[in-house]
């Protein structure tokens, strides 16, 4: 097959495979970085630019792309595949895409590598940077933040599709005919994005993650845009296990490379005293986001190390099937070396509230809770009462006079230290009926969401469009609908009836031939 | 040879008709835009880069990437928003198109001008809805939105079948193939039309000349 090939051609062409690679690697990550891509264009050729397009380098991407290739280049059966998934605030994860670039044996031998193979590859990646904004994970990644972020992983070896639920769909981005053998980019992607509970558990962690006591930190975050919130969480089973696991030294360091969200995410990043956290007091690092069930087992935001530029990577894959694997969540690496916890955007910032935990009090995994992060009203009197009246199985039970009850046992009515915002979720949820709901825990059962009005500022004022709407969303009934006026009124119709009806019987001509006149 | 031909077709609001257009516009010229060529003594050339962007759109749930070329961009603008205008002023039941041909130019003889000879020609048929309230706006976003994802899904695998492209020119002919107007990259000569369907049936033709140079005459 080979001898068809001058050596030079060979050369280019590996050459040009290993770049094309690297290069869609980076498209695909930067895609489900949650910003916008902007690149200039140049007219000179500067000579570094592959395939003739500005595609940004990003190091670590780089690196873990090189490392997962291991000097090889995709071939039959030896695929390079860049997995994009979901991990929520509570430890949840989902796999959204698998984007494969594969080699089949159907050869080209026609084809000029030079010149045809090239410019072949450059359009691929055009297909590829439109593709790559067009399947549903990108709306998501877009969005990430608050409640979830996104982590991609690479591996080369067998296509792994198993993790995408049922249903899944493929797009095929392009096929480009070479002399060795035919180059596929497609993407498989879920369709069926119902949440299934696949926390990791202490095992498949322990190695992963380290421990609190070493001096490398890891910044398990991901790139997100959204407004200021605590960025993600977690991690540190370690601690539920054993005092000190040991650290993994290959876990990825977020690196400068990330200059675009570097600062970011060091506003974004809020800081937990570690009184919140049993346990916390031997660690160097501040505790981030105690969830509420495990507060013996906070949460560390693992911060980016010294060493910029020196990746870290988990010795332990969860898919451990190919040696090649790695786990890597996308870091949002922090300015310098040192994480400065105390950062006071959390003034500004969500808190957490322990009551999330409460919904969570099934799950086995208690080890990997990150932190709910809750905004709670500061009037959040109000709508707690008419929630509470709302779950019990009375009709119209929210017209019934208010009492005030539950108020101690609801974590939500405690007063937060700044004043935020409770989601319009919970209230209107609850409002519309109770059906389904009848342990009077309601609302830990849902799902926090921002909420934002549209053309709105963002939510950094204390008071603001979302928290007037907010606070005026369930206003106390009318008294005229109390159920004790409405009798009183009930009980003087009834007594004024005999004498209505004896009017009207003295009139019954008059009605007769008004009746009459209608017909 | 033959002209291959493509058809897409959108059903949009008013207010998305340019977003959408743009979209699918951009999205084709990205795969039909190349650096700049820079012929060199021996008949060899270097290509400069080509940047991309994207670009949110305000009325629909949808991103979409284009090069970074300002004067590609206003190119495609301008177009855009004569058809839009035209479309609105039609009166008619709010149905057009507009078509995006590739050509290359032949050279004849004097007296005889330039031929143009599509190769390419991309067509996207528009319907113009109307929305009574804000419920079916938000609806309509997400799901013109969900139309164009599609769109762009099928512009790619036309793209990816690796038909006719003309022949890569020699520096003295390069601009019958490109257009080299641009400062920043290098797209295939092409133009852009478009028709309004009016109430009738019958259609009335507009044709917009390549907007960035003119170069037909003699």
């Amino acid at each position: 097959m080979d001898t068809d090939l001058s050596s030079q051609d060979r050369k280019d062409l590996d050459k040009f495979i290993k770049f094309f690679a690297l290069k869609t690697v980076q498209v695909i990550v930067q895609a489900r970085l949650g910003e916008k891509i902007c690149t200039r264009s140049s007219s000179s050729p500067t000579g570094s630019d592959w395939f003739n397009l500005a595609i940004k380098d990003i190091p670590e991407v780089t690196h873990e792309a090189k490392k997962a290739l291991a000097g090889q280049l995709p071939a039959v059966g030896r695929s390079m595949c860049v997995e994009i998934s979901l991990k929520t605030s509570e430890g949840d994860s989902m796999e959204l895409e698998i984007w494969c670039l594969e080699m089949n044996e159907k050869c080209d031998k026609e084809i000029k590598v030079s010149y045809t193979v090239y410019n072949r590859l450059s359009l691929l990646l055009k297909s590829l940077l439109a593709i790559t904004r067009v399947t549903p994970a990108y709306r998501l990644s877009r969005k990430q933040g608050h409640e979830y972020v996104i982590l991609y992983r690479i591996y080369f070896g067998e296509v792994q599709l198993s993790g995408l639920g049922e249903g899944f769909q493929t797009v095929r981005v392009g096929t480009v005919g070479t002399p060795v053998g035919t180059i596929t980019l497609s993407c498989a992607y879920r369709i069926n994005l119902a949440f299934m509970s696949t926390r990791t558990t202490a095992e498949d962690n322990a190695a992963v993650y380290p421990s609190v006591e070493d001096s490398q930190e890891v910044c398990t975050t991901s790139f997100s845009t959204s407004p200021p919130s605590q960025c993600v969480f977690t991690v540190t089973q370690a601690h539920f296990q054993t005092p000190l696991p040991v650290v993994t030294d290959t876990l990825k360091v977020p690196m400068m490379g990330l200059g675009f969200s570097h600062q970011l995410s060091s506003s974004r990043l809020s800081y937990q005293p570690a009184a919140l956290g049993v346990g916390s007091a031997d660690m160097g690092y501040p505790v981030v986001f105690a969830g509420g069930l495990n507060a013996a087992h906070p949460h560390q935001l693992i911060v980016p190390g010294k060493e910029g530029g020196v990746p870290l990577v988990p010795s332990q894959p969860p898919h451990a099937a190919q040696a090649d694997q790695e786990r890597m969540a996308m870091c949002t690496p922090l300015d310098g070396a040192h994480y400065s916890a105390a950062t006071p955007s959390s003034s500004e910032d969500t808190e957490t509230v322990s009551n999330s935990s409460e919904a969570k009090s099934g799950s086995p995994h208690d080890i990997l809770e990150t932190i709910f992060v809750r905004k709670v009203g500061a009037f959040v009197n109000k709508p707690i009462n008419q929630v509470t009246m709302a779950n019990l199985d009375i009709p119209f039970a929210m017209f019934s006079p208010k009492n005030i009850e539950l108020e101690d046992n609801d974590p939500m009515v405690n007063p937060p230290d700044s004043p935020e915002t409770e989601s319009p979720l919970l209230g209107s949820l609850h409002s519309e009926g109770s059906s389904g709901n009848s342990t009077g825990n309601t609302h830990d059962d849902f799902v926090m969401v921002d909420f934002k009005p549209a053309f709105s500022k963002d939510d950094i004022l204390p008071m603001d469009l979302g928290t007037f709407y907010r606070e005026f969303q369930n206003p106390p009934q009318l008294s005229s609908l109390s159920i004790d006026i409405g009798a009183q009124s009930m009980a003087e119709d009834l007594d004024s009836l005999p004498e209505k009806l004896a009017v009207h019987e003295k009139n019954v001509k008059e009605f007769d031939a008004f009746v009459e006149t209608l017909q | 040879m033959n002209c291959r031909s493509e058809v897409l077709e959108v059903s949009v609001e008013g207010r998305q008709i340019e977003e959408a257009m743009l979209a699918v516009l951009h999205t084709i010229l990205l795969h039909r835009s190349t650096g700049k060529f820079h012929y060199k003594k021996e008949g060899t050339y270097s290509i400069g880069t080509v940047g991309t962007q994207d670009v949110d759109c305000d009325f629909i749930d949808f991103t979409y990437v284009r090069v970074s070329s300002e004067e590609l961009d206003r190119a495609l603008r301008k177009a855009v928003g004569e058809f839009k205008d035209a479309l609105r002023n039609s009166g008619g039941d709010g149905m057009g198109q507009i078509s995006l041909e590739f050509y290359q130019k032949k050279k004849s003889r004097w007296p005889f001008s330039d031929e143009c000879i599509p190769w390419e020609v991309w067509t996207v048929r528009v319907n113009v809805v109307s929305l009574a309230n804000e419920q079916e706006r938000q609806i309509c976003r997400e799901k013109v939105g969900e139309k164009l994802c599609e769109k762009v899904i099928n512009i790619v695998e036309v793209m990816n079948r690796h038909e006719y492209l003309p022949k890569m020119p020699t520096q003295s002919e390069v601009d019958n193939v490109f257009d080299t107007g641009l400062k920043d990259v290098q797209p295939y000569l092409y133009k852009i039309s478009y028709q309004i369907t009016d109430s009738l049936g019958t259609s009335v033709t507009t044709t917009m000349r390549r907007l960035i140079k003119d170069t037909l005459a003699l």
